[in-house]
């Protein structure tokens, strides 16, 4: 920001002046063109060009550089009005200390990792970061790069001869680029109350690797219990306040599960860990019940911004222009990383809506932009009401549609072929796989399965996960082994021991533990992915042979559906339903999945764009990791860090129609 | 690198505009008026000149950047090995075709100096610096404002902690200490020879504490002892009980000495692990560059804040460093932070005169005059395991008068020169002018009375240095004095010894009760160390440090230990050997009062031998300090212990030194 900036600050002072001397001295340029004997030539004027820019550039340099620091702050001010304080000063200045200890938890993709061990391609990039910070060597050798990235197919662990760790402390998360914060701004906001390296953790871990594969290899979940102790130790018995982001969410509900459970295969920390080392757990844009994104990026490596992209250039994705075959190694990478697959939507049709219904509803005002405005939260309480009729042909509930009308129609009239009995003979075909030299799974479908995907037209969420199975049988069972998606009919039954079902909140009690606290902290406001339409890719043999139906699109300027997929209320990754229904409904009070009657809140912030842009990424915003620079997020973690309840901080804080959606959901509790 | 690269090329897009803008003007005058040629007679003026100049040589210069960055990363390297001949396989490449893999956890304790700190809350000046470090990394920020460096970075002089409003804490991770500063290696060598054999971060820790502080400070500020005995605990407990080796360097040996002791005193003044805490978790320590009996450079910079290098730099630049040209007034800024440094204590020459030696006698020299000529070699480095180092002539050398006041001093027999007494005299006498001096440094509150009566004194040894800093600087030596202890235990078992203030003290603790554990000396020999200096009084004026080495003093011999006032012994430029090696040679080996339980000690020296070229950077074979870390055959013995070696498989000890014969002459009640 500041290089741009800075750079357009010179920009437009050299062009004045080079037009002034331009029209100033007009003939005394051109004497030096005429000058006898010695010609000016072009690349005599070329090198006093770069010189006099050259020169000009390291004198605003050296103006720049001199410059008291206060001075951008005063331009700032001067523009913008007074800042307002930072929640940490302001905070401090109402007398807040530093009190209990805090974990984080990073989410997926944020997190760094760092090289250990590679192959010849990677040489001198030991310890150097492959993910996160600059991305630089991404640049230079881009397969080199996704070779390291890539887990196993089959283990789902590291390639033979390839170590690449999560990098651990704070610097592991605080930016995920340079200048692109995650953590950085509630931490310095921590810092101005009191808080150090010693009162802070954060539990950095492999977030490719599915959960349970971080304490394989990493003894990750044993270094987080381990330092949750020291910290509880070390600050006077005092218990820690965790906050984890997005999929460290799911990753701290198997922390919870696994540090209880006895020791072969958990912590071995006994039933009571939790009531004694956890005062609350502030889960910030938690996918609770999974992302449809989730869905499109597992079957096509698509989500919004890249169909959109795709779309207007469709040449330049999809022919491969420099044989680099973009997407297929995407996808193949992405599918080798386990995690990804906790975010498949979790509790099927129960939750997220049948062929004809969905929890939402129509409620959701997807064109409308909100109006920018300081008293927002005055208004914002009823902005949902101005409901034009024009979202009513939208059916969350089918998250897959083949065809814009196949989305729209009423589902008893729809004719749907079952893939999996019509097309599971197919033959394979056997050029398929040979031409192509990316393995992805897909080249091991027919012809014929493509097609008898695309018979079925609707899919929901329960559905989903079948449809997946079938198109990707080896990353499912994989994924299987790991991560379950379903509701618990009885949470007693001894299989609900192991792990997998660790992560997902349905099959799973909370701990015993009646004093600690559970927040859902999240976005609202920002259209977010909810259901796709899809068509049959054109198929050369080598491209994946589906792809988001970005022709698709409502009939309105305000509709829900646009380049093909289906927005509804969330913080543009999360959905509000997978974010606030545990809190709202499945957790609230004592229900069998909460059975000691922790107390949940919800608070819901209302998205408000940055004013201009010296805001940089806001202070209001709303969307999934912006979200960790709104002030009044922070504000809240800092107080209750400091030592408040969810009352004090003023119980729930809705802005969405979450608990009349959470009523509408049928489930036994 | 990339913003040079697409500065180009909107440089080069734009140039070309112009150029099309002058052609245009030129074309248009030609039509317009011939009498444009008149003004003609200007040609190139200066600007132009120097524009032209700076625009070409940009140019080449991006046009070079740009060929070396397309340059396959691989020409370098053929280029030394064309140079030099192929390159030895790094130790951790050799050992892993031998087939040692990762076995047991390692623990890195880092030195003094060498890790890094951050601020986390500062005054107005350091504004936009939180989180940034203030120690270690590029410095960059503080080139700018010195002074609020200075500021960030002093403790406070009553407490020993941070200055209130400051918080400045220590880095964590491998990542604070790896490189001091950008391409200045401390242990990145090593942890890189660690990961070919398969070690990881979850195999290795970094403790990391603030070396500012007194030992025992670190764990009332940080819990920094508390973390490590936790940390330990986990790598044990992650790699199925397999105990841990520890490698301390400098001065983070005292701080695992410390540790030790504190791990295993009961709750509330240590860590309540038990008395066989050590014997469950540790498996060997192996000591890196080890000032175990202290170094005698700290007195240096505690008298005077000099060591040989400024004391040199001062004597052939004097109007420089003290005529503060600038008014920066440097020395009396530094030593003001140093001294509010309470770790520095810790260096404290220990053991009094027993160790280091009386007037007329040092255990590193037969008897006072002897003049044994040891033959200069040079070749000796390559002929193996039995040669000596070899530092200098130590013809005329008393070792044991660590500060003398003038040459003769330091070379007559004790009995035939008097020592006036300095304690009784009265310091006070003149302290008007001090009120001059903006610095506060308690040099201002000595009168000249009492700085000549330091002088009269003459001879210090290691015993009554102690005496002299109590003397000039009370304030300072009460702090240390409540952390450290430089003394020599009577009897170990005497309660008093439990204090923290004892157990970083080799000579007034005794080990754990750890049979299995192996305890090595790492150090290098064969570079000339610090060991006594000779002082003068500096041409008085109130506000300067009114002592200072005498670089005027050689002696008679080119290769005298004596040189530039400094008197030099074998050890690693910083450690003597004495220090190093005293106490695996003898105070612990086998078992002593000390050591009661008779835990294994080796002694490992690798002679210094400079880097073949420019190429080889800080060499592979360096015996200094802090380059030791990159010694393969340090990071080798390093790796086979960590790979389950014990120090019989090792060879056990390994010497260049007389360390024996030396340690044989002190005369210390085991």
């Amino acid at each position: 920001m500041s290089f741009l900036r800075r750079r357009k600050g010179t920009g437009s002072s050299k062009s004045p002046n080079f037009v002034g001397s331009k029209i100033e001295d007009g003939d005394g340029k051109k004497k030096l063109f005429e000058s006898p004997g010695k010609k000016w030539s072009c690349w005599d004027s070329c090198c006093w060009f770069i010189g006099f820019i050259c020169s000009m550039w390291w004198l605003l340099l050296l103006l720049y550089n001199t410059m008291p620091a206060s001075i951008p702050q005063y331009v700032t001010e001067a523009i913008t009005g007074p800042l307002t304080d930072s929640p940490g000063v302001k905070l401090r200045k109402e007398g807040l200390t530093v009190n209990h200890p805090v974990v984080f938890v990073p989410g997926i993709v944020t997190g760094g990792l760092e090289l250990w061990e590679g192959h010849q391609c990677a040489d001198g990039l030991f310890r150097k970061r492959l993910w996160g910070g600059t991305f630089g060597e991404l640049y230079k050798r881009p397969l080199c790069w996704a070779q390291h990235m890539s887990l196993d197919n089959e283990s789902g662990l590291d390639p033979p001869g390839i170590r690449v760790r999560p990098v651990s402390g704070l610097v592991a998360a605080d930016y995920f680029a340079a200048g692109y914060f995650v953590w950085a701004v509630l931490i310095a906001n921590l810092a101005q109350i009191g808080y150090e390296e010693k009162t802070m953790y954060m539990a950095a871990y492999d977030w490719r690797l599915s959960f349970q594969n971080t304490e394989v290899r990493d003894q990750t979940l044993s270094r987080m219990k381990s330092n949750i102790e020291l910290l509880v130790a070390t600050n006077g018995g005092k218990k820690v306040v965790v906050i984890p982001h997005s999929m460290g969410v799911l990753y701290f509900l198997h922390f919870m599960k696994w540090v209880e459970a006895p020791a072969p295969m958990g912590g071995g920390g006994g039933s009571d860990w939790c009531a004694k080392h956890i005062k609350a757990v502030m889960n910030i844009g938690g996918p609770f019940l999974g992302v449809p994104k989730s869905v499109s990026g597992l079957f096509s490596v698509e989500a919004r911004d890249i169909a959109v992209a795709r779309a207007f250039a469709p040449g330049f994705l999809d022919k491969d222009v420099f044989g680099l075959q973009t997407f297929q190694h995407l996808m193949r990478m992405t599918r080798t990383w386990d995690s990804t697959m906790s975010m498949i939507p979790k509790g099927g049709d129960t939750i997220w809506g049948g062929l004809d219904w969905s929890p939402e509803g129509q409620s959701f005002n997807c064109g409308a932009k909100r109006l920018r405005n300081n008293s927002i939260n005055n208004i914002v309480q009823n902005a949902n009401l101005n409901l034009a009729d024009n979202v009513k042909s939208v059916n969350y509930g089918r998250i897959i549609s083949f065809g814009k009308d196949v989305a729209e129609a009423h589902s008893s009239k729809i004719k749907r072929v079952d893939f999996q009995q019509g097309a599971v003979n197919s033959v394979k075909l056997p050029n398929l796989t040979t031409s192509c030299d990316i393995w992805i799974e897909y080249h091991e479908i027919g012809n014929h399965r493509i097609k008898a995907v695309a018979d079925y037209k609707v899919y929901t969420a329960g559905s989903i996960l079948d449809l997946l199975h079938f198109v990707a049988p080896k990353l499912m069972a994989r994924g299987g082994a790991h991560f379950s998606h379903g509701i618990a009919d009885n949470l007693d039954d001894p299989k609900y021991q192991h792990y997998k079902y660790w992560s997902n909140p349905l099959e799973t009690k909370l701990p015993n533990a009646p004093d600690m606290e559970i927040y859902s902290m999240y976005g609202v406001g920002i259209p977010t992915e909810r259901a796709y339409v899809y068509k049959l890719n054109s198929g050369t043999d080598c491209s994946i042979p589906f792809q988001i139906d970005t022709s698709a699109e409502g009939g309105s300027e305000d509709s829900c559906l646009k380049g093909g997929v289906f927005s509804a209320d969330g913080d543009e990754t999360v959905p509000v339903l997978s974010a606030g229904f545990m809190c709202a409904k499945g957790w609230r009070g004592k229900t069998r999945f909460n059975p000691s009657g922790i107390r949940t809140y919800i608070r819901e912030y209302s998205h408000a764009p940055p004013a201009n842009l010296l805001e940089g990424r806001g202070t209001q915003s709303g969307a999934h990791v912006d979200i960790m620079g709104n002030f009044a997020l922070i504000e809240d973690v800092i107080r209750v860090a400091a030592g408040a309840t969810g009352k004090e901080l003023g119980g729930d804080h809705v802005y969405s129609d979450i608990f009349k959606w959470a009523a509408r959901i049928n489930l036994q509790l | 690198m990339s913003l040079l690269r697409r500065r180009k090329a909107t440089d080069s897009s734009k140039s070309r505009i112009s150029n099309l803008s002058f052609e245009k003007d030129d074309k248009k005058d030609q039509y317009k008026s011939p009498q444009g040629r008149s003004y003609s007679s200007k040609k190139w003026s200066c600007w132009d000149n120097c524009c032209w100049f700076i625009g070409a040589i940009s140019s080449v210069w991006w046009f070079l950047l740009l060929l070396y960055n397309a340059m396959p990363d691989s020409i370098p390297q053929y280029l030394a090995m064309a140079i030099t001949g192929p390159l030895p396989d790094p130790p951790g490449v050799k050992l892993r075709k031998e087939g040692l893999t990762a076995n047991h956890p390692v623990v890195l304790v880092p030195g003094i100096v060498t890790g890094g700190l951050e601020l986390w809350e500062g005054r107005q000046c350091a504004k936009g610096l939180v989180g940034k470090r203030l120690w270690g990394g590029s410095f960059g920020e503080f080139y700018k404002r010195p002074l609020c460096w200075l500021e960030h970075i002093s403790l406070d002089n009553e407490t020993g902690f941070d200055p209130p409003g400051i918080r400045v804490r220590p880095v964590s991770g491998l990542a604070a200490a790896d490189y001091f500063a950008r391409g200045y290696f401390v242990w990145a060598v090593t942890i890189a020879n660690l990961a070919h054999i398969g070690y990881e971060e979850k195999s290795l820790y970094m403790a990391a504490y603030d070396w500012r502080l007194s030992f025992q400070n670190t764990e009332v500020r940080d819990q920094s002892l508390s973390r490590i005995k936790s940390n330990i605990e986990l790598l044990v407990v992650t790699h199925g009980g397999k105990k841990v080796v520890v490698v301390p360097h400098s001065m983070g040996v005292q701080y695992f000495l410390h540790f030790m002791k504190w791990v295993e005193t009961p709750a509330p003044r240590g860590g309540g692990g038990g008395s066989d805490w050590c014997a469950r978790h540790i498996k060997a320590v192996m000591n890196i560059g080890a000032p175990f009996l202290g170094s005698p450079k700290s007195i240096a910079l505690h008298f005077s804040i000099e060591v040989r290098d400024i004391a040199n730099l001062r004597a052939q630049a004097p109007g420089f460093l003290d005529k503060d040209v600038f008014g920066l007034q440097t020395f009396k800024h530094l030593m003001r932070m140093f001294r509010t440094w309470d770790a520095t204590f810790s260096m404290v020459p220990k053991g009094g005169e027993t160790i280091w030696g009386g007037l007329d006698w040092s255990p590193e020299i037969d008897s006072f005059d002897d003049s044994v000529k040891k033959g200069k070699n040079n070749s000796t480095r390559n002929t193996g395991q039995n040669t000596k180092s070899y530092v200098c002539n130590t013809k005329g050398v008393n070792y044991g008068r660590l500060i003398s006041f003038r040459k003769e001093w330091a070379e007559t027999h004790s009995s035939k020169f008097e020592r006036a007494d300095f304690k009784n005299v009265a310091k006070a006498d003149e302290i008007a002018n001090s009120s001059n001096c903006d610095i506060w440094l308690e040099y201002h509150e000595m009168g000249k009375k009492a700085i000549k009566a330091v002088a009269d004194h003459k001879v210090y040894t290691a015993a009554s240095v102690l005496g002299l800093l109590h003397y000039v600087a009370p304030k300072l030596m009460a702090r240390g004095a409540s952390h450290f202890s430089y003394g020599i235990a009577d009897n170990l078992d005497d309660p008093k010894y439990e204090h923290y203030k004892y157990w970083s003290n080799p000579l007034e603790t005794k080990l754990p009760n750890a049979p299995d554990m192996e305890i090595y000396s790492l150090y290098g020999v064969g570079l000339s160390t610090e060991r006594g200096y000779i002082y003068k009084v500096a041409t008085p004026s109130d506000c300067h440090i009114p002592f200072q080495i005498d670089t005027s003093v050689d002696g008679d011999s080119e290769d005298s230990c004596l040189k530039g006032g400094v008197f030099s012994g074998d050890g690693d430029e910083t450690v003597p050997v004495i220090s190093a090696g005293f106490m695996c040679a003898k105070g612990w080996r086998g078992k002593t009062r000390f050591n009661p339980s008779g835990i294994r000690t080796y002694i490992r020296e690798y002679n210094h031998a400079p880097p073949a070229n420019l190429l080889e950077g800080r060499g592979t074979q360096s015996g200094s300090h802090v380059d030791l870390l990159g010694n393969f055959a340090v990071i080798e013995d390093v790796l086979r212990v960590a790979a389950g070696a014990s120090g019989e498989d090792l060879g056990g000890d390994r010497v260049y030194t007389d360390i024996f014969k030396w340690s044989e002459r002190i005369n210390l009640q085991l």
